[in-house]
């Protein structure tokens, strides 16, 4: 047989009858070859150490000196050094989730994507758990150098709940992250200034640097949209047992079921928005021009 | 051609694709018929906003039609995509798709998933094709760091990862050098001939590779097919007398003198490139009804004393041939285009807006 052969197939149409089974696990070495680049991008360029460790250690530094001038409870450290840790997997969805198909369509990845057998949600599955990767690097090392340097004290009395929280917790925003995935191809080149339009103000109403609770009906708002306030406020909740918290936010328990939800809702709303924007899309041609 | 039994590679009915491009409509393709048979090398030629790629677009199920019909193998392309993505592939020309961070073996690995194939399968196949079309001192290369032609085959190899039984080029030469296209159509060529049975739809611009590459050719213009047929069956549509160009060493009487015998249509001297002073030649172009009475020409040549020095039949082009159906040249505008973002066509060097580093960024 020929090098250029490897189909046993006798026909075209022997060839084009999977199975399901054939399908499924076409879709799960997707998820495997699209996380490849952004795990491989880890050990390759090292600059992401500056960028995404060194300027958010210092951002989250800075608190760190106010609150201790402002003499607040320890606790408050831990919690800024929490939030500090969380930041690389907000940017992430933000950059490298719900931007990326705008890129891969400028780049011409994405009349390939659509153009092959796999389901698209494995794509976006793969850009999920390769920025998880990339991500929990980043955060794990943010988390380890500011505990270590500020002294920050954890106090964990449910182990496996704060695991399945932080599990839940970036299952849900990866979800968000396929989700405005679909909606930022649809609105293309205004991907740029949504992405900027979400940053600040996630970070602001998340409370990454102070309790959610402290914003009130803002925050409670946070807590039943954002799941990184949602999950931020129930890991620290957790991890610093003992420590006096704003009254007014659910217990773990109850934020640990909304991230459940809002997993669920995130994922079906993407692969409905999904459906809905490829068959949009190749109604008005927009899927593989590159410049619409 | 004959056609062999089962369904055809392509069929296409009353295929009709229109933009709304405000505050206006553009029709990219307007009621195309179309049969090509499996295992058949069918080119579109036809010049920029023409509609190929429009159509390409439709056939690897990326783009909807309007109104009509197209089928790959018997599937419809607007209800039996997944099907049709399972048997096909596409490449085209100008393409930057992949990662630049990731080497030549781990991109066409990556896009080896995406087809199904196992780890070890996508590692081994992978390489083979990587020897296949001569990147063996590029495999660890990144992609990021290859030339035009080079990131070429391999989006060729890429184009090959699942044994497609229909392969789409979309101006796959597009932008590359002499050489490096001339091995891009090598590697399709020897593709096709190790693997029977396969079926590839070539779009071009390029009226030599559609000659030296396809079966068959459609010639389209503004979204229309206003010819389909073998090379030389097109070209003999415009070829209704046999051309000659003589060169002699000397003419009595002139062209006319030939311009009188039977059979000849005409005959008129042909415009020189100039030569060395101290050989004086004649050159004629000479248009007979029919090859049959070029022996009584060169009979009558020997009567007068002149001899051929040199004799070639002139073929039409295929270029002769849009001309003879467009009524202009190739590269000749006849108005305004529909937008390119309508059309999809690519800018002439290829590029995208984003850059191999940013593409690095945002793997």
């Amino acid at each position: 047989m020929s090098v250029f052969a490897s189909s046993p197939a006798a026909s075209p149409q022997e060839a084009a009858a999977w199975s399901p089974r054939r399908q499924l696990l076409t879709d799960l070495r997707s998820v495997r070859g699209r996380a490849y680049p952004r795990i491989t991008g880890l050990f390759r360029e090292k600059s992401w150490v500056f960028f995404e460790i060194l300027l958010p250690f210092l951002a989250t530094s800075a608190f760190v000196f106010v609150y201790r001038a402002l003499q607040a409870p320890p606790e408050y450290v831990g919690f800024v050094v929490l939030g500090g840790a969380m930041t690389a997997f907000w940017l992430n969805v933000i950059w490298m989730m719900a931007s990326q198909l705008w890129w891969e369509k400028s780049q011409g990845n994405l009349e390939l994507y659509f153009a092959a057998p796999m389901s698209f949600m494995a794509i976006l599955f793969g850009m999920a758990v390769g920025g998880l990767v990339m991500s929990s690097s980043r955060a794990l090392v943010v988390l380890a150098v500011a505990t270590l340097l500020y002294g920050v004290s954890f106090a964990v009395d449910q182990w496996l709940l704060l695991l399945a929280v932080f599990g839940l917790t970036l299952a849900a925003l990866y979800g968000l992250g396929m989700m405005l995935a679909s909606l930022f191809l649809m609105w293309g080149r205004e991907a740029f200034h949504l992405t900027q339009l979400f940053t600040e103000p996630v970070y602001f109403v998340s409370g990454l640097n102070f309790p959610v609770a402290r914003l009130g009906l803002l925050g409670a708002l946070a807590l039943g949209t954002i799941p990184l306030a949602v999950g931020l406020d129930a890991m620290r909740q957790l991890a610093f047992v003992g420590a006096e918290f704003p009254v007014g936010t659910p217990s773990p328990e109850v934020e640990a079921v909304i991230l459940v939800v809002m997993t669920a809702v995130f994922v079906l709303a993407a692969r409905w928005t999904l459906n809905v924007l490829e068959r949009r899309a190749r109604q008005e041609g927009r899927l593989s021009v590159r410049w619409q | 051609m004959p056609t062999p039994p089962g369904p055809a590679a392509i069929e296409v009915r009353g295929l009709r694709r229109v933009y709304k491009v405000k505050p206006t409509q553009v029709v990219a393709l307007d009621g195309v018929d179309l049969d090509v048979a499996p295992d058949e090398f069918f080119g579109l030629l036809g010049p920029n906003g023409a509609g190929k790629t429009t159509l390409i677009k439709i056939l690897t199920t990326l783009l909807l039609p309007s109104a009509g019909s197209a089928r790959i193998f018997g599937f419809d392309v607007s209800r039996d995509e997944k099907r049709i993505r399972r048997i096909m592939n596409m490449v085209a020309g100008g393409e930057q798709s992949g990662y630049g961070i990731l080497t030549v073996r781990e991109q066409l690995w990556m896009f080896s998933q995406f087809y199904g194939l196992t780890r070890a399968d996508g590692w081994r196949r992978v390489d083979e094709l990587i020897d296949a079309v001569g990147m063996g001192d590029e495999r660890l290369q990144r992609v990021s760091t290859l030339s035009t032609g080079q990131r070429q085959k391999m989006n060729l190899a890429r184009g090959l990862l699942n044994d497609p039984w229909i392969l789409f080029l979309d101006e796959p030469t597009l932008g590359l050098d002499v050489a490096a296209a001339r091995q891009v159509r090598e590697l399709v060529t020897a593709w096709k001939a190790a693997v029977p049975g396969r079926t590839v739809l070539l779009t071009t611009h390029y009226m030599a590779e559609a000659d030296e590459l396809c079966d068959r050719i459609a010639i389209v213009d503004h979204g229309r097919i206003l010819a389909i047929g073998t090379p030389d069956e097109l070209k003999r549509r415009v070829q209704r007398e046999s051309i000659f160009r003589m060169e002699l060493d000397r003419l009595d009487g002139g062209p006319s003198a030939l311009a009188r015998l039977p059979g000849v249509v005409s005959a008129a001297a042909a415009a020189t490139d100039g030569g060395p002073v101290d050989r004086q030649t004649v050159e004629v172009n000479l248009v007979l009804e029919e090859d049959g009475a070029l022996g009584a020409v060169v009979g009558a040549l020997g009567g007068m004393g002149s001899h051929i020095l040199a004799l070639r039949k002139s073929e039409p082009s295929l270029e002769d041939v849009f001309v003879e159906l467009v009524g202009r040249g190739f590269d000749e505008e006849d108005g305004p285009e529909p937008p390119a973002a309508a059309t999809g066509d690519r800018r002439a060097d290829g590029t995208s807006t984003t850059d191999d580093e940013e593409s690095a960024e945002v793997a």
